[in-house]
């Protein structure tokens, strides 16, 4: 019965492609475009339209309905609105920074989508909140409050509280405060130790790019041994060997915690450094500088690396992400940061089980949404200015 | 031919190779617990005489080499040892530790079973689906689908998978409770339903693998279309249809295979904490419980099956790769 | 008459598109060809040809458009033809002979099967009549085992043999009309000869009408009826081929024909006994196990250009590596001055290094990009001069000004920045910075358009008289021999094949190599490849004449 609805839908939609592609021929007089169009991209729009409409419909349905149709819809409702909030953001980002600024970031900014203009905004808003997470926070992180299990929200009729407008948790620890905190420990704990893989396999990699011979062999060796296990499996089982070294001093295993991800993602980072070192070891300046006679520090800082920072920064970029990503998991795990320190995974996983309530009381269920969203959202942003920056650079080359 | 068959042969060796060598790493690193297993598994308050029973019994008193190779010599018959948890409880209840004890084996395979039907459940969602996602926006490129679908699959690489999963849950289970949230699987279960509780975890590795695998399917179907070649079909007067099937196929072979193979070892790692999140009976939860609780054989032997699939498909890849060919399969 | 005209184009503008904005590429050409005529489309890199070659077929690439004119192949409007309507005359009565055969012919697929498409494709015939037709085809154009080669797949067919399948696969529907997008230029010229005879064959059976698209104005000068020049989009001029020759009408068009006429005074010999600036001895090298260079030996002096010319994999660069130090050689040895050189530049002393420099063929990697030229220039003046601050920019200031490129525009610039003649130009500037007296040019010019390549070989000769320098020459560009040489060396697979003054090389009776390799050389006589085939004997050319060496 189901599929019978299915097949009657997808039958109109492709209808109605086929009118769409009709109608424009009849108006604009045989086109090109219009003429030379395949069914199939008449069936798209026609898809698309019906997909808007329909998003469009339940929004405001969302909006008027009783509570009982609305409720289901309000995560929905959330997401567009979100969305064009997100766009407006990152549209105004994009066009403030087309008129202020260095004559080089305006022209930066004009070619910038608003994709890449919402990924650099959100970036900066995560590193201002991370630095200034002290400040910012109306509590602290481990702080233990009387009122548990405050709805988020602020509104006092549906169980909220003016003072913990984001809630609190079971054991009563303000949310907002522990997000706040949680910006500044994992957004922290990756990019230290993103710098230390960075450093680590990057050195390494251009050594080996450079030097070639037994060293190259060597460590090409070494790291494609510790590429074949997967590195969230590797470190798993570093961790569980740490846990043994730090026993009931948690800070260490955080310690410890950075190091093993460092080194595991640094044989990324060796992989890539190296073979964009080699791309420009076997460039003709390479050459002429060797001839001159330079030595190798000169080799690796003037001539290699001025011409890497391109696919560098990029690498760090997703690095980064994947790092973040790790550590979110491990935590989330219960592995990864320990408490008392506040950190998304472990706030995710401790308020998983809110998400049961989503159909009556969609404010409650959406705290574990907050944390795992602040991660998401990081990484997003992370990686829409990444992918900007390699469309780029691959423009250019071309 | 002959060159065919030396350098898949080549590959197979050093595959095996590999899997020797990270063997031996994951045993290291094993070692390099502080103490030695039997402390670890009584405890602080053991008496001296227990700790040496436990050692002898788990050939702790060897040195390290010899163990290794006893490990080994075991993992290749499907001996995986024992797991802490159980001897641990069986030294409390006073029993002999060899004796009456589900090894790790027997807690890994049905296990094993589970997570390979739900990585095949995945599989077969996901790579119908992210092929023709990604030949269609390769075709359309430039496109508003293909700018709508690069945003998606950006924002869908990015989020962590507990995030995808929540979400999920959120809308198929809790808001529509078209499907359970959380996968009590067990043996003898019909197939259906055990399809139906699988699906939501499926679902969300789906969404994850799609993302990757057709961002990679569209650049290198782009890459293809971009070749001399294929401007040269054009110029010969065959329609759209044709230089796809008849030109762009044929070559696209190679990296399809190898865009899939390299998404399946993805896989593994996702499945850790998808498993987790649904509390799903598979080998990734197990890997996860044994590693809170430091039950050392189980976390070995997870680690090594987990080692040898990835580097199986990385394997597979490389080898599909080098049959489609064309210049290796037809030597000067 | 006009019925007579098969393809017309009349004020045709087409854009390309870079960075969201739309750049024109050809404005306004008219182009005009009558059945069974061959014209031919000259200009250097960036002219259009290509673009205006394939507007012809009624085709734009990616990212490029037609905005205005009208192309008109037999009545038919290709601008506003449907994509269907095009596909019926594509490879049917319009095909299309691209660059790089390799390339273009579908590695997965043997030749005859991607030659039998299109006549199966467009009902002209069927698989097998297809296929039997392709043997005949490349019976035609005189391709080895016709009956075989069909069955093999791409990357077993050498590239000039390629090029030839590629123009039967053209023919297979005995077309109106063939586009050749200059199928000549990544062959070597002893291959060229035999491919630039076959298709000029083919094309006069089968009275097809072709544009044939290049660079080399020699090479059109063979194969065109009439000639039209292209600069930068605009048409120049137009006129029958041996009018075009002898009476070019425009100052651009002079000036590409003049470059022909540079040649440099020839020098008195050497004196006898005189210590010879470089000299390689009995050198053998090579990579792993494969040997490239066996037991060469040459001399180079003061003053004067040794040109190292052969074909390429014929171990001229190699013996380049073995005197700069960067390929130790498995034996013999390189003197400078009459005394030995490390091998290893590793091991040479820092004055030792900087009596040899190089310039390299591809400017665009030979200068590190994210550097400004003043620095490119600098380092090597600092380096070993010692010169710093204010003198060290007036150094790299005079060396600036010995290139012609003025220091206050181009100090502070990026490579990228500078036209392919510019960044030559600071190639040799970083060269004379170290002052040395001996220089290797590696195919400097031939990556370059003829006149900005006549200028960078004027430049080099000045500064040698003014200098006094040594260069040894490596090029597979006899022209350029020509121009600037005062002794050849021949190399053949490793081997030094004859060696002497250039007034001797190119003056009878050669070693059978150097003869071949001579007389592939396109002349700008549109008789030459008549006169040429007539004296070789149409059977044996090129690969034939080669193994028949041998």
């Amino acid at each position: 019965m189901m599929l019978a609805y299915i097949f009657a839908a997808l039958l109109a939609l492709l209808a109605l492609g086929w009118a769409f592609r009709a109608a424009g021929r009849a108006v604009t007089g045989g086109a090109p475009y219009f003429r030379d169009m395949p069914l199939s991209i008449g069936f798209g729009y026609a898809l698309g339209a019906a997909l808007l409409l329909w998003v469009g419909y339940a929004y405001v349905l969302a909006r008027t309905a009783p509570p009982e149709v609305a409720n289901k819809l309000f995560f929905l409702r959330v997401a567009v609105e979100g969305l064009v909030l997100f766009s407006v953001a990152g549209w105004l980002f994009r066009l403030a920074g087309r008129h202020i600024g260095t004559a080089a970031s305006r022209k930066l900014f004009r070619a910038m989508p608003v994709t890449a203009a919402f990924g650099i905004l959100t970036i900066l808003v995560y590193a201002f909140v991370a630095i200034f997470a002290g400040w910012l926070a109306p509590f602290g992180q481990a702080e233990i409050l009387p009122q548990a299990n405050v709805i988020p929200g602020g509104n006092p009729a549906l169980g909220g509280d003016p003072a913990f407008p984001l809630g609190t948790d079971q054991i009563g620890r303000d949310i907002l405060s522990r997000l706040i905190y949680g910006a500044q420990n994992t957004v922290g704990i990756a990019f230290i130790t993103t710098c230390i893989a960075f450093l680590l396999g990057g050195s390494l990699g251009f050594l080996a790019a450079v030097l070639g011979g037994w060293l190259d062999q060597l460590l090409s060796r070494m790291v494609d041994v510790l590429m074949a296990i997967p590195s969230l499996i590797f470190a798993l089982l570093l961790m569980t060997i740490a846990s043994a070294w730090a026993g009931s001093e948690r800070w260490l295993l955080t310690v410890y915690m950075i190091l093993i991800i460092a080194v595991i993602d640094s044989t990324r980072v060796y992989r890539l450094a190296r073979a964009v070192g080699q791309n420009i070891v076997v460039m003709d300046y390479i050459e002429a500088a060797k001839l001159r006679g330079e030595r190798l520090p000169y080799l690796i800082f003037r001539e290699i690396l001025p011409n890497a920072t391109a696919p560098l920064l990029a690498e760090f970029g997703l690095r980064f992400c994947f790092v973040f990503l790790t550590i979110a998991a491990l935590s989330f795990l219960g592995v990864g940061i320990q408490p008392p320190l506040a950190d998304w995974g472990t706030m995710v996983r401790d308020l998983a089980a809110f998400i049961n309530y989503a159909a009556f009381a969609p404010l409650a269920a959406s705290t574990p949404l907050l944390a795992a969203g602040a991660i998401a959202l990081l990484t997003v942003a992370v990686n829409f200015v990444v992918d900007w920056m390699l469309y780029a650079s691959s423009g250019l080359k071309e | 031919m002959n060159s065919v068959v030396t350098i898949i042969a080549q590959r197979l060796a050093l595959g095996l190779l590999t899997l020797l060598i990270v063997s031996i790493v994951i045993f290291a690193a094993v070692n390099m617990l502080p103490g030695d297993f039997a402390e670890l598994i009584l405890g602080q308050g053991a008496t001296p005489e227990a700790v040496t029973a436990i050692r002898s019994d788990l050939g702790l008193d060897q040195p390290p080499v010899a163990r290794y190779f006893t490990w080994l010599g075991g993992v290749m018959q499907g001996d995986l040892g024992n797991s802490f948890a159980q001897a641990n409880f069986a030294n409390f209840a006073g029993a002999d530790v060899n004796s009456g004890l589900t090894s790790v084996a027997d807690q890994i395979r049905p296990r094993f079973a589970n997570t390979m039907f739900l990585a095949l459940v995945t599989a077969a969602i996901a790579v119908p689906l992210s092929l023709t996602l990604g030949v269609l926006a390769a075709l359309f490129r430039n496109s508003l689908f293909d700018r709508i679908a690069n945003v998606g699959t950006l924002t869908s690489i990015s989020s962590p998978e507990f995030f995808l999963a929540y979400v999920l849950i959120l809308f198929l289970a809790v808001l529509n409770p078209w499907l359970p949230s959380l996968s009590n699987i067990y043996d003898g279960m019909g197939f259906g339903e055990r399809l139906q509780r699988t699906l939501l975890p499926a679902l969300t590795l789906t969404l994850v693998v799609t993302a990757h695998m057709m961002r990679m399917t569209r650049a290198a179907i782009i890459n293809l279309l971009a070749s001399p070649y294929i401007e040269m079909a054009r110029l010969k007067g065959l329609s759209p249809m044709r230089v796809i099937l008849r030109h762009a196929l044929p070559n696209a072979l190679a990296p399809i295979i190898n865009v899939v193979a390299l998404n399946l070892a993805y896989l593994i790692t996702g499945v850790v904490v998808v498993e987790v999140v649904f509390v799903y009976p598979g080998i990734g939860q197990l890997f996860v419980d044994s590693v809170k609780i430091r039950d050392i054989p189980v976390v070995q032997a997870c680690c090594l099956i987990f080692a040898a699939a990835y580097i199986l498909l990385n394997l597979t890849a490389d080898i599909l790769s080098i049959l489609s060919n064309p210049r290796l399969r037809h030597p000067k | 008459m006009s019925d007579d005209l098969l393809l017309k184009i009349r004020d045709l503008h087409i854009e390309g598109r870079s960075d969201e904005t739309w750049t024109p590429i050809i404005n306004g050409v008219d182009l005009s060809l009558k059945r069974g005529e061959v014209l031919g489309l000259i200009g250097e890199s960036g002219a259009g040809k290509s673009t205006l070659g394939l507007a012809a077929m009624g085709y734009t690439r990616d990212g490029v458009r037609i905005s205005g004119g009208t192309v008109e192949f037999d009545g038919i409007d290709l601008v506003h033809a449907s994509a269907g309507e095009k596909r019926e005359l594509l490879g049917k009565r319009i095909a299309y002979v691209a660059q790089s055969a390799a390339a273009s012919f579908n590695p997965a697929h043997r030749l005859i099967d991607q030659h039998a498409e299109g006549p199966v494709t467009h009902g002209v015939q069927n698989r097998s009549d297809s296929a039997e037709d392709g043997v005949e085809l490349y019976r035609r154009l005189r391709l080895p085992n016709p009956e075989e080669i069909g069955f093999r797949y791409p990357h077993q067919v050498s590239g000039g043999q390629l090029q030839r399948a590629m123009t039967a696969m053209a023919m297979s529907c005995r077309p109106d009309l063939i586009i050749f997008d200059e199928p000549t230029t990544a062959l070597d010229v002893t291959t060229q000869i035999e491919v630039l005879a076959a298709i000029r064959d083919i094309v006069e059976q089968f009275d097809t009408a072709a544009i044939y698209i290049t660079h080399d104005l020699a090479v059109v000068a063979q194969m065109a009826d009439r000639i039209k020049v292209l600069l930068r989009g605009d048409e120049v001029e137009t006129a029958d081929t041996r009018v075009m020759l002898d009476t070019p009408q425009e100052d651009y068009t002079k000036s590409l024909w003049a470059v022909r006429a540079f040649q440099r005074p020839t020098k008195p010999a050497v004196l006898t006994g005189a210590v010879p600036l470089v000299s390689v001895r009995d050198v053998t090298a090579g990579y792993g196990k494969t040997t490239v260079l066996r037991d060469v030996s040459f001399d180079m002096h003061d003053g004067r250009t040794v040109a190292v010319v052969g074909e390429s994999g014929s171990g001229k660069s190699t013996a380049a590596r073995c005197i700069t130090g960067l390929l130790p050689p498995r034996s013999g040895e390189v003197l400078f001055r009459g005394e030995p050189l490390p091998a290893d530049y590793r091991k040479r002393s820092r004055d030792q290094l900087r009596q040899i420099q190089m310039i390299y063929q591809m400017a665009d990697t030979a200068l590190n990009p994210r550097k400004k030229i003043g620095e490119i220039i600098g380092r090597p003046v600092q380096f070993y001069t010692g010169l710093t601050g204010r003198a060290r920019r007036k150094r790299v200031e005079e060396l600036m000004e010995q290139i012609e490129l003025p220091a206050a525009t181009f100090h502070d610039r990026l490579p990228s920045e500078l036209s392919g003649g510019q960044k030559q130009r600071i190639g040799i500037a970083r060269a004379l910075a170290a002052e040395p007296s001996f220089i290797i040019c590696d195919e400097v010019t031939s990556a370059l358009d003829q006149l900005v390549a006549e200028g960078i070989l004027k430049l080099l000769a000045e500064l040698q008289d003014r200098l006094g320098l040594g260069y040894m020459f490596i090029t597979h560009d006899l022209a350029t021999v020509r121009a600037i040489a005062d002794e050849v060396v021949v190399m053949k697979e490793g081997r030094v094949v004859e060696q002497g003054p250039k007034a001797e090389m190119f003056r009878p009776p050669h070693h059978p190599y150097t003869d071949l390799l001579l007389s592939s050389v396109p002349e700008m006589d549109p008789d030459w490849l008549d006169d040429l085939l007539e004296e070789r004997g149409r059977a044996n050319i090129g690969d034939a004449a080669i193994e028949n060496m041998d």
